[in-house]
This record gives structure tokens, sequence and C-alpha cells, in this order.
């Protein structure tokens, strides 16, 4: 009762409070200054999706739909069909970015390492519908980003 | 116990089997799964593929399951230590040089090898070598192949041997450089041959039209009954995302056993063709204009009031023999309401002078599966295979045990077994030739004809065939006349059926009918005839036939699911009646430049696909469907659209809320009526020879209705190349 009279008016837990911000102005900061400073990402990192080419600009996906019926929110919709040089190939493939949930599961389960999630997680829509990566979206993504996505399949090659 | 039951022992459980049974009859029988390949229940033994290798006691090797027969007192092991082991080195070999495409392949998922694979496969494989590459044969538009992926397991070369009794596939070279083909390249054509695909335990053998379509886990396997014909094969069709990807069969023993023929198999393509009609058309000041279906609905109620006011008899009503016998019905009770009796499905007849004498229902008489143990058949005018190509292959499998088979028909078609007798009747003495026949039974039975026609067949030369012909219906105890659809579309054909009929009596033999179309019996039923209401009750008032509707133009015509330009017996006849009429009302899941020309409303009916109903065969089994794919367009279900109808034209207790209540309303109407199969035709017979230079009897395989001659596939084949050649058109 008396001890705690006695803190009550000399403001001791009023000091130790502000004793930790002091020490804080002096250690070393975390925050991230997010979007001038950015946390580091591993190359497992799931963010948007990207369809890829083998070096010589052929399409690697051969529409075997596995992505299509592993996908646990079945935000994968494939249409497949003979191309004209004979081969397997989607007519189309679209991706609903609001209802996949970054599982990576496509990824795991495509045969030849055609749709892989990249580390890019910036990305708004500004319409209804652009949520929809359609295929030539993915291949775009998958071009523009060709190098870094290599890069991130051979860093993580050696854990497979 | 019998001397043929023997008593053996599977895994520890005591079985008893029959003798001569093989090993893998017996397991199956008994739910224990031993793999295979090479084995099927319908084919012969090759005990090729080995992966059956089962343990016996005492047996110092393995031994394969499928071409081991039981012995008494057998102790089989098909899970033991030394059993899997064998069928994993099995495996391993089979899998040496297969190529592992899976993902690519469109048996993946449904793959015997594959499946197999995971309960006998090895993870790794231990095989460092080249593989074998096989290149790809070309067997024309139905089946792709991909032989890499080929095990040898050679089903398809025995399908050829012993089912259509052509080979068209055979092994070519030894060991390793086995392979299987044509030889000399050319296509596989027989009418069956699609089956190969489904017996194709690998990827080799594939549907075409199919290829790369979809993924077996992720189509929806709908059951649906063959549109083409009167057999009523069961199929499957496999759906995604509301769209028909392939046809594949549902194993009826009764019906189909497990084979299609390619007509229903590729016939689908048929219904995504480009010229669907998506939307109601009206011609307006002769413009056609797309309508709302309220706009269309109405426009047929009023042509149909107005046109039809003053007297039923201006209104014609011409049926597809494909339609469901839902639609059949209401059709039959609106153009009754509306006081017309004039509508038919007989589409391809010429003749209806002896139509009073129509059996109720023209049926087989005998259930289909009982054709395999007849012991003698005379085919009358039908070119059976391209008609009904199931029925054909039960004649087969009779006659390659033991049936005679005759044939009177005005050519010789190929039918891969040897003929017992065969009447040549051209088409223009066709009745003369089966009169032949019928004065050879006379005599040889040594009974009276009856008295009219015996005059008539006093004065025809019997000869040594007609006598062969008419010996295989009296020697034999299980005999059948097979009156098939050349004969029925024959200008003589009342005299043809009389004879034929006749010809039954003094045999002994049951007379049947294979009508055109898939429903033809339930238009029988449903009263889709201008005599006879539904159950074949008379009418008092007699209405006109298919082609007198036509030969006398009527004001008002209104055509259910079928073309002007291909389905009938006189197409130009048609097109003069047509556009010599007021309203032509066409009701068409397709829309071409003859219907826009000579009608004036086109409503878009949803096809077989798409439609619930009901098909009635000719063993009168009644076999009704759910819609299986999506409508494509703003096409409807034609009972939806016809009740809508029968609502507008008030008529009385039209409110069926599904295809079933109106299927269910006319077996109510039928009751328990004994439906009267038999025939009792006294037509009098003319002999005269008849012209028929200038008539397509014998309407080719894929021109019969207008799905199939839709499908792409089928109409590149060599079937339907022979038939364009020939020079017919239908």
């Amino acid at each position: 009762m008396f001890k705690n009279l006695i803190k009550t008016f000399l403001l001791t837990e009023l000091g130790k409070g502000l004793s930790v911000t002091f020490r804080h102005l002096f250690v070393r900061k975390v925050t991230v200054q997010y979007p001038e400073e950015k946390a580091p990402q591993s190359p497992r990192f799931r963010g948007l999706h990207a369809l890829r080419r083998y070096p010589n600009g052929e399409e690697r996906c051969i529409a075997c739909k596995l992505c299509e019926a592993v996908c646990p929110a079945l935000a994968i919709t494939i249409e497949s069909d003979v191309a004209d040089d004979g081969t397997r190939r989607t007519s189309r493939y679209d991706i609903d970015l609001f209802k996949c949930i970054y599982c990576g599961f496509c990824e795991e389960a495509c045969p030849v390492d055609a749709i892989v999630e990249t580390r890019i997680h910036e990305y708004h829509m500004e319409s209804r519908g652009e949520n929809i990566m359609t295929k030539d979206k993915l291949l775009a993504v998958g071009d523009k980003y060709a190098d870094m996505i290599a890069a991130d399949k051979a860093a993580d090659a050696p854990y497979r | 116990m019998s001397d043929d039951i023997v008593n053996i022992e599977i895994n520890g459980q005591p079985v008893t089997a029959k003798k001569g049974q093989m090993l893998i009859e017996v397991t199956d029988r008994h739910e224990t799964y031993v793999p295979r390949f090479c084995y099927h229940e319908k084919l012969s033994i090759a005990a090729n593929c080995r992966m059956c290798l089962v343990e016996v006691e005492k047996a110092p090797k393995p031994l394969p399951a499928c071409a081991t027969p039981v012995m008494d007192g057998m102790k089989v092991f098909t899970r033991s230590a030394a059993a899997i082991s064998a069928q994993k080195a099995t495996m391993e070999f089979l899998l040496i040089n297969h190529p592992l495409d899976c993902p690519i392949c469109d048996q993946g998922g449904e793959c015997e090898l594959q499946d197999l694979a995971m309960g006998f496969g090895r993870d790794v494989s231990r095989y460092n070598d080249r593989k074998r590459v096989v290149k790809d044969k070309n067997l024309g538009p139905l089946v792709s192949t991909d032989m890499t992926r080929c095990i040898h397991c050679t089903r398809c070369v025995r399908f050829g041997q012993e089912i259509t009794g052509i080979q068209e596939l055979g092994t070519v070279g030894r060991s390793d450089q086995v392979e299987i083909g044509t030889y000399i390249e050319r296509s596989v054509d027989h009418e069956l041959s699609g089956n190969i695909i489904d017996l194709c335990p690998v990827g080799a053998l594939n549907n075409k039209p199919y290829r790369f379509g979809a993924r077996a886990w992720e189509m929806v396997a709908k059951p649906m009954v063959s549109p083409h014909d009167c057999a009523g094969s069961n199929l499957f069709g496999h759906v995604l995302r509301g769209k028909l990807k392939r046809v594949v069969p549902q194993d009826n023993e009764a019906i189909n056993e497990t084979w299609i023929s390619d007509r229903d198999r590729f016939s689908y393509e048929g219904v995504y063709s480009e010229d669907r009609l998506m939307a109601p058309l009206i011609k307006v000041d002769q413009e056609w204009r797309e309508a709302s279906w309220a706009e269309a609905i109405e426009a047929v109620r009023d042509s149909l009031r107005t046109g039809v006011s003053h007297e039923g008899d201006a209104l014609g009503v011409l049926v597809s023999p494909n339609a469901t016998l839902e639609e059949m019905y209401l059709l039959n009770r609106i153009a009754r309401h509306l006081g017309s009796q004039n509508l038919d499905h007989r589409l391809r007849r010429r003749d209806f002078s002896d139509q009073s004498s129509d059996p109720d229902v023209p049926s087989l008489g005998m259930p289909i599966a009982s054709i395999d143990s007849l012991n003698g058949v005379l085919v009358v005018g039908s070119n059976l295979r391209r008609e009904v190509p199931i029925i054909a292959h039960r004649l087969r499998k009779a006659a390659l045990a033991g049936a005679d088979v005759g044939f009177v028909n005005p050519e010789e078609y190929e039918y891969h077994f040897a003929s017992a007798a065969y009447v040549d009747a051209p088409l223009d003495r066709f009745a003369e030739k089966l009169a032949g026949v019928v004065a050879a039974a006379a005599e040889t039975t040594k009974t009276n004809v009856p008295g009219s026609i015996s005059k008539i067949l006093a004065d025809v030369k019997v000869d040594e065939t007609a006598r062969s012909a008419a010996r295989i219906l009296s020697e034999n105890d299980r005999s059948l006349i097979l009156f098939g659809q050349i004969a029925a579309r024959h200008p003589n054909f009342s005299a043809i059926r009389r004879l034929a009929a006749v010809l039954a009596e003094l045999t002994g033999a049951q007379l049947g009918f294979l009508p055109e179309g898939a429903n033809a019996v339930g238009a029988h039923l449903a009263g889709i005839l201008p005599h006879r209401g539904p159950g074949g009750v008379e009418l008092e008032e007699q209405g006109r036939d298919a082609l007198g509707m036509l030969a006398s133009p009527r004001s008002v015509y209104m055509l259910f699911g079928m073309e002007p330009d291909g389905d009938l017996a006189d197409c130009a006849l048609a097109e003069q009646a047509l556009k010599a009429a007021d309203k032509v009302i066409c009701f068409s899941p397709f829309v071409t430049q003859s219907l826009l020309d000579c009608s004036d409303i086109l409503i878009p009916l949803g096809t077989y696909a798409e439609t619930a109903g009901t098909f009635v065969n000719i063993e009168g089994a009644w076999q009704s469907f759910d819609a299986t794919a999506s409508l494509v367009g703003d096409a409807r279900e034609g009972w939806r659209i016809l009740r809508v109808l029968g609502n507008e034209l008030e008529l009385p207790e039209c409110d069926y809320q599904n295809a079933s209540e109106v299927s269910d309303a006319l077996a109510a109407e039928l009751g328990s009526g004994a439906i009267d199969s038999a025939l009792s035709s006294r037509a009098g017979i003319s002999l005269q020879s008849t012209d028929v230079a200038d008539l397509t009897l014998d309407v080719p395989m894929y021109a019969i209705d207008s799905v199939v001659r839709r499908g792409k596939a089928l109409q590149s084949t060599q079937i339907a190349a022979e038939t364009r050649e020939g020079g017919s058109e239908a």
C-alpha cells in the first residue's frame, strides 16, 4: 500500500516507460521505408504468376491441366487444342487473381516448369476484369522477368 | 456336384469355377483384381503382355492368369511375394520403351498403364539406354496414333480379326522391332473401328477429333442413347463446361455390349457445327430477322391459328424419326388439337398403300441380344452394316457361331462372314426375287400360301439360290427375317412386306423390322402417323402420309428436326410443296440456305445431346436420358418449346414441368394395352418391275440425319467418300 503510494507520486512507472523510448532513440532501426526500401525476398516468394518459354521462344506449357486440377481455389481455367504445329497447347489459360490464394501448388504440379509464381507482388487493377490473367498477360510477365525467374529457379534448384 | 465344376483356392479363399475357365475370369468374378493389359473379356486370349502373372502352387514358374485354365485343387496366389515380383518385373520391361509423356497424352488419367504403374512400377528407372521410337501411322480421320506408346497387347489386332472380321491392323516385325500398323498405309474403315480407341490400354490409339480437347478427370460422364439407329446403343457423353467433348460406349450386354458404331461416337461434332441456328428467326416481308422467343412462339401460334382456322387438313406435320418420344407426343397432341391428322415420321418411305396393316410398332420381335443365338437369318433389303452396325455385329456373331445367314439384297454388301445364300435382287425386280424365295419356301415346306398370292407365285421362277435362302428359314428352328431400310424405302414396299410376312408364316420365322431413325417405334407409340393415334389406335378420319401431304400441298407445314433437302424420299417434291405453302414453320437445330428459302419461321431446337427425352428401340425398351450438354446459342429443348406452344394454343392439360412428365402422360395414355407388333397385311401384290433408276434407297451411312451430315470427321472417312463417289445423294 505504502509502496504503491510512493510509486504513484514519484512517477517511477512513467520514468521506466520513457527510458525505453530514450533507449530506442539510439538503437539500430528495423522499420523498412517501403516503398523506398524493400524487405529481402526468398527466391521461393510466391507472387504474380507467369508462363515461361524455352530459350528458343517455344512456350513451355503443354496444356496437361495438372495445375488446373491441383488448384485448391479453382482459380485456373484452361482450354487445350492441337496447335498449328500439331503439338498440344493451351488455347486459353486464365488465372483469376481474386480467387488465387498464392499457395504455389500450380508451380509444384507443373511437369515442365511453365507456370511459376514470381517475386512480383506490387501490382494493382484499375477496372473489372483485370483480375483475370490471360495467357498473353502471363506470357508477357514471363518474358519480361525471364532472367529473374531463371535465376530464382537456379537458386532453389539444390533444395529440390 | 457335376463334373464341370472344379474347386480352386484363390489367396486362401475356396471358390468354385467352371471347367475350362481361365483363372482371370474366376478372379474377376470374385473381385480379386489381377493386373492385365492384353486380356479383354470380348476378345480371344493372347497372353502376350504377361502382366497377369500369378503364383500357382506346385507350378515352377508364375503363370499368366488369362491363359491358365482352372484345375481342380489349384491354389492360386495373386498377391504373394512371387506374384508381385513377377508383375513388377513385367511392368519394368513394359516401361522400358514407353515414353514418359503422360502430361501430353490424351489417355492420361484414364490409362491402364498409368494406373498399374502406380501400383507395380519402380520409382526410378534402371534403364539408361536409348528408348525405342516408332513412327506414327495415319489411320484416317477417326483414330490418332502415337505408336511409341504402344505396348503390343494386340487388342486392336484381335478386335479386327474377331469383332469386325476385317483385319485392318496387324503386327509387323519381331522382338523389339515389332510395330502395330496397317503395313501399307491405309485408314481403318470399318464402321465399328472407333472401338479400338477404348480397347487400347495405353495412349497409342486415340480419338482424333477429340485430340488434346480435355483431360479425363475434368469431364462429367452423362448417360446418353444413340440418336442415329434403331438399336439404341447406350452411350456416355463426356461433358466439359457444358460442352460435349466426346462420346464413349456404355456397357449394356442387352444391346451394344461394349461397342458402339463410329456414327454414334463421332457424330457429336455435328452438334457444334457452324450452321447452328442460334436464335429464332422470322421472315417479315421476305427479310429474315432475329426474334425473341416470345415473338417467335406468338408468330408460330398466329400462323397456326390463321392457317388452320377453317380446316385442320391445311396443316401438315413432318417429324424426324430421331425426335424424342416427348417431342413426338406433344406434336401429336398439338396437331390433333388443331384438327389435323396430317402428321408422319416415315419420311423416306415411298409406298403407303398398305399402311393400314402396318404393325402397331415396327419392332424386332425379340430381344436384340437373342440375335446371337439364332441359327437362321434372312436379311431382306438391308445394307445392314451401314443401317444398324450393332445389329450387323450381332448377326456376324451368330453367323460365326454357325447360323445360316442369307441375303435378299440389290447388292452383295461385304459382311466378313460366309453367307449361306445370296439372292441377287435388283431394285426394279426386288419383289419378284423375294417372291421366288417365298415360292421356294412353299415348295420345301409343302404348305399352301394364301390364295391371292399363290396365283402370283405360280408364275415365279424358283432357282437354286432361292431354295437355299428358303431353307435357311425353314430348316432352322430359331430363324428371323430382318426387314431392312432399303426394302422399307422401296416403291413396292407393300408387296415386299407382304411377301416377307408370308415367308415368315410359311417357315415359322420371326419377322423383324429395322426401321429408320432412333425412335421410329416411339413415333408409332406417340401417334406420329396419319392413320393412327397414340398406341396404334385406328383413327376414324385418316390424314395424309408423308408423301401425300407434299404431293397435294398444304397451306401450313411444321417441320420438326428434319431437313427438307436431305431427309425425305422426294426432296424435289418437298421443295415445291414448301415453296407453295403460306407458312412453313421449321423447328431445326441448324439453319441452311434451303431452310431459309422454304420456311417462314425458324425455331432453334436443341439436338439429341442437349435435350432430355426418351427413345424406344426395336426391342421396345424405353430408354430415357437427361440433357447432356448445354444448349448452343438461344436454342431450347424441343419438348419445352412444344409445351409453351401448346399453352399458347390452349391445349388442355399441357403444363408439364419436365420431360419425364410428358413420357409419363404418354405411358398413362397407352395404359397396359398390349402393343401388337404382328403384321396383319392382306395387301394385294404386284410383281411388276418398278422404275427405281433415280431413287436413293440405300441412304449413305453418314447422310442419314442432319447431325451426322455435319460430323466433320465422319464426312472425311472412306465410307463417306465411297458413297459420295457412288453418286448417291441424300
